[in-house]
């Protein structure tokens, strides 16, 4: 029998799930930064007081690296409230964690560590663990230095070799360096073709120093850029006339990011490049569904391209990206699918932030179609008119469809700092707060903890489960090598 | 003095426009109008805006420009910038056509430079005149109680205070989060669900053009302290009543039945003061089917009253419109000069209406801040 207090803690950890995929403490388009973090770290605060358990397992979801960063941080600056236990379980946690994340992310953490002063045994173990499992130090040493550099001494660690040391201390007091990549950095003070062998980062520093044109410095460093680099720089090597040389594999890149980058276009590119861009979106939302393909049914989607759906300066476009990541996803995972925008607009790949958000009158045209799901990608905000969303919702779930033949889930790319949450359109659906197109299989079943039909037990079970996966996760790269 | 004329029919100023549902933020709600066909011929004169062409004109007809005189911009011939005197209309390409405009000297405060290019001058100028020129020569025949400074200046100077919509807390933002409908031509704003300002123009991509601007518009102390002592106030959110309802068509009938219910009580409760004030109209200047004019309320004490500026066309709907909601002192002043005026500036007689003796209402004069105009007795 589970009491009252289960309840509730059920409730706070999937209101802390939603807030820790959406929130990332950036400007949203109803709120600003500073309204976005304080209501984020009071329920960090919150969580870590009363639930410092299941604060830690929230790790082992699809949570964003803001907030992944955010609860290593706490876990180790409270280290001495743990349990004996505690600690164990949450060493493995972070460990598998801080695998995940990006390099940067993890040398910023350190920072963070650094200026709050917290230098424990086991923040201290947990670095030398991390930095021991590093595939190429040397190549950290050139791209994120300083980073490396405070890691190190702040966790008191010397490296093995005396060369890395030098070079991170005292880096321009040799005249030559056995590792390869300090060598090519060292050569690239002096010598313009050096540059072309360091990652892109730290070349255009290079590149700036020695006063190389931009059309020249770019075509010949591409093979070095990252695939995200090459997506950011596309646009300016259009404009020097090197696309060639930066040109991308769209059809390789993440949904959600692929669909910022096409939704970053204008207009009369779209409608010029529909078919790459089409063919590139298709093929990354079929790779995201993977075994699920075409396993749920007739699908319809209600799609917000209202005018909030812009999001903010900081987070261009980002609900309406991920509403365009779940349409070409959702048609991926479906039978048969339809997807009505609240604009009215026809094509997808034209979608626009502009106009009322008509949800309730959407919804309506989207019942019509006789889903048996029916997903609404929305920031919550509904006013044209304000609250019929939640009454058709209402009427349709009590009058007209009361056996469940349709399933209905709210996913929700905005976080809601007045709430502590996503906002919700109506108390009887589920809803989940989305960041990446990519999590949304996995947020479905998170979605239905929400809907109240499972307790605690169910759920504390679901991140155990979920945390075996993540542990596992270290053991398969340091197997695997090299990434 | 200005000579007011008889108005046109004021609940045919909204026609044409269609109320939307209302957007809340905080204290301030903001209903769309959205016009079912834009008017074409009436369009934002093109200089003003240096940005994208604004004017396009699909048939080859007659065409006339509007001028607010709050968008100022280089549109003297040599570029240097100058400021319109009030909303002009304009006829015919809008190069050739001269605009009354004064030179703006910058080392002056009174306008406020917004750009390289762009200068921006307090909007509702022509209204605020209108308003202030009201009785302005002071009293008609010299009674005795009138000071000598009365009888030869009259109410000169005559100053009005008003907030920049910047100081109207939450304003700002409620612009900026505020959805633009398709369609859209004007707005109505409210503070704490009191009628603060109408605006109306004549295309939706004026409006576009023009909705960041609302908060470089003036509004009065009244509206400046519902904004920053009320509490937000509620959406009228839909609600459907279950019974009755069978299948999804019904659904669509109940919910389309919401729109039409939160309509008709905007338009008949919460403009109410808007559209039923009786307000007296002076027109400044024809141009084909279009009128360029001013109008005063009727100065009633405790009640909304709103004095504004509008172009109508020949059916007297508002093409444009924009209006300033007065503050109870101001109503108050303007309700004692116009008595006074009706009784030909007579205290006695105009105590007598008020049912007071005249020492009351010299006293009455003197907190309006008229304390000049009388003779100061020993």
């Amino acid at each position: 029998m589970e009491s009252y207090g289960d309840l509730v803690a059920a409730d706070d950890v999937l209101l802390f799930v939603n807030a820790a995929i959406t929130a990332t403490g950036q400007r949203e388009f109803h709120a600003d930064a500073g309204a976005q973090r304080l209501s984020l770290d009071f329920l960090h605060a919150y969580m870590l007081g009363n639930y410092r358990d299941l604060y830690a397992g929230v790790l082992a979801l699809d949570i964003n690296d803001h907030n992944a960063a955010l609860i290593v941080r706490r876990l180790l600056e409270t280290s001495a409230e743990a349990s004996v236990e505690q600690r164990r379980s949450e060493g493995r946690l972070i460990a598998g964690r801080l695998a995940l994340l990006p390099p940067q992310r993890v040398y910023g953490l350190f920072r963070a560590l650094r200026r709050a002063g917290v230098n424990n045994r086991r923040t201290r173990a947990l670095l030398r663990d991390w930095l021991a499992a590093r595939p190429d130090l040397a190549f950290d040493a050139v791209k994120y230095r300083s980073g490396l550099k405070q890691a190190l001494r702040h966790a008191h660690l010397a490296p093995d070799d005396g060369e890395l040391g030098t070079f991170l201390f005292a880096p321009l007091s040799r005249a030559h360096y056995d590792t390869p990549i300090l060598e090519t950095w060292r050569r690239a003070h002096y010598e313009q073709a050096a540059v072309y062998e360091l990652p892109y980062t730290v070349a255009e520093g290079f590149a700036a120093k020695h006063g190389i044109p931009r059309a020249v410095f770019l075509e010949r460093i591409a093979p070095r850029m990252t695939r995200l680099e090459a997506l950011r720089l596309q646009e300016t090597a259009q404009r020097r006339g090197v696309a060639e040389a930066v040109a991308v594999d769209l059809a390789r890149m993440p949904l959600t990011r692929l669909a910022g980058y096409v939704l970053s276009l204008p207009a009369a590119e779209r409608v010029e490049r529909r078919d790459e861009l089409t063919g590139a979106l298709r093929a990354a939302a079929a790779r995201v569904a993977g075994v699920h393909r075409g396993t749920w049914g007739r699908v319809t989607a209600v799609l917000d391209d209202s005018f909030s759906s812009y999001g903010s300066g900081v987070k261009r476009r980002r609900p309406l990206a991920v509403a365009l990541a779940c349409h070409y996803l959702l048609e991926a995972l479906a039978d048969r699918y339809a997807g009505l925008w609240t604009s009215g607009r026809r094509e997808a790949l034209l979608a626009h932030p502009v106009g009322p958000t008509p949800l309730g009158e959407r919804i309506l045209d989207a019942l019509e179609t006789a889903p048996d799901r029916l997903v609404i990608v929305s920031d919550g905000w509904d006013n044209a008119p304000p609250g019929l969303a939640a009454e058709v919702l209402r009427v349709w779930r009590t009058r007209l469809d009361p056996e469940r033949r349709t399933s209905v889930v709210h996913l929700n790319p905005v976080y809601d700092a007045d709430d502590f949450d996503v906002r919700r359109l109506a108390p009887s659906v589920p809803t989940a707060g989305v960041r990446d197109a990519e999590d949304v299989p996995a947020l479905v079943e998170i979605a239905q903890f929400a809907e109240g039909r499972t307790g605690l037990a169910e759920l504390t079970a679901y991140l155990d489960a979920r945390a075996e996966r993540l542990v596992a996760v270290p053991e398969r790269t340091a197997a695997g090598g090299a990434r | 003095m200005t000579t007011y004329g008889e108005a046109p029919a004021p609940s045919a100023l909204f026609d044409g426009l269609r109320t939307q549902p209302s957007q809340v933020w905080g204290a301030v709600r903001l209903v769309p109008l959205v016009r079912a066909e834009p008017v074409a011929d009436l369009r934002l004169h093109p200089r003003i805006h240096t940005g994208p062409g604004v004017v396009d004109l699909g048939r080859k007809g007659s065409y006339c420009s509007y001028i607010p005189h709050s968008f100022v911009a280089e549109w003297t011939g040599d570029g240097s910038p100058a400021a319109a005197y009030g909303t002009q209309l304009a006829e015919g390409p809008a190069e050739q056509e001269p605009v009354a405009a004064v030179r703006l000297h910058f080392h002056r405060r009174m306008a406020r430079q917004e750009g390289r290019r762009r200068l921006r001058f307090l909007p509702l100028h022509l209204a605020l005149e209108g308003y202030l020129a009201l009785h302005f020569g002071g009293p008609t025949i010299a009674w005795e109680e009138w000071s000598r400074q009365a009888l030869r200046q009259g109410l000169s100077p005559r100053v009005e205070a008003a907030y920049l919509g910047l100081q109207v807390p939450g304003l700002a933002d409620a612009l900026s989060v505020f959805e633009i409908h398709p369609g859209q031509c004007g707005v109505l704003v409210y503070l704490a669900d009191a009628l603060a300002a109408a605006f109306v123009v004549p295309h939706p991509e004026d409006y576009r053009t023009l909705h960041p601007t609302l908060v470089q518009d003036l509004y009065g102390d009244l509206v400046h302290h519902y904004a920053t002592l009320m509490p937000p106030v509620a959406d009228f959110r839909a609600r459907i009543t279950d019974p009755g309802i069978r299948s999804l068509s019904d659904l669509r009938a109940a919910a389309a039945e919401q729109t039409d219910r939160w309509e008709e009580f905007h338009d008949t409760t919460m403009a109410a003061g808007l559209v039923e004030q009786e307000s007296s109209w002076q027109q400044v200047r024809r141009m084909g089917r279009f009128t360029l004019s001013r109008f005063l309320p009727e100065f009633r004490p405790k009640q909304d009253n709103h004095i504004g500026e509008a172009i109508l066309d020949e059916h007297g709907r508002a093409v444009y419109l924009k209006t300033f909601r007065l503050s109870e002192n101001q109503v108050r002043r303007g309700f004692l000069l116009s008595r006074l005026a009706a009784h030909d500036w007579h205290l006695a007689d105009t105590a007598a209406e008020f049912g007071i003796d005249g020492a009351a209402l010299a006293k009455r004069v003197e907190t309006a801040g008229f304390g000049c105009l009388l003779r100061q007795r020993g």
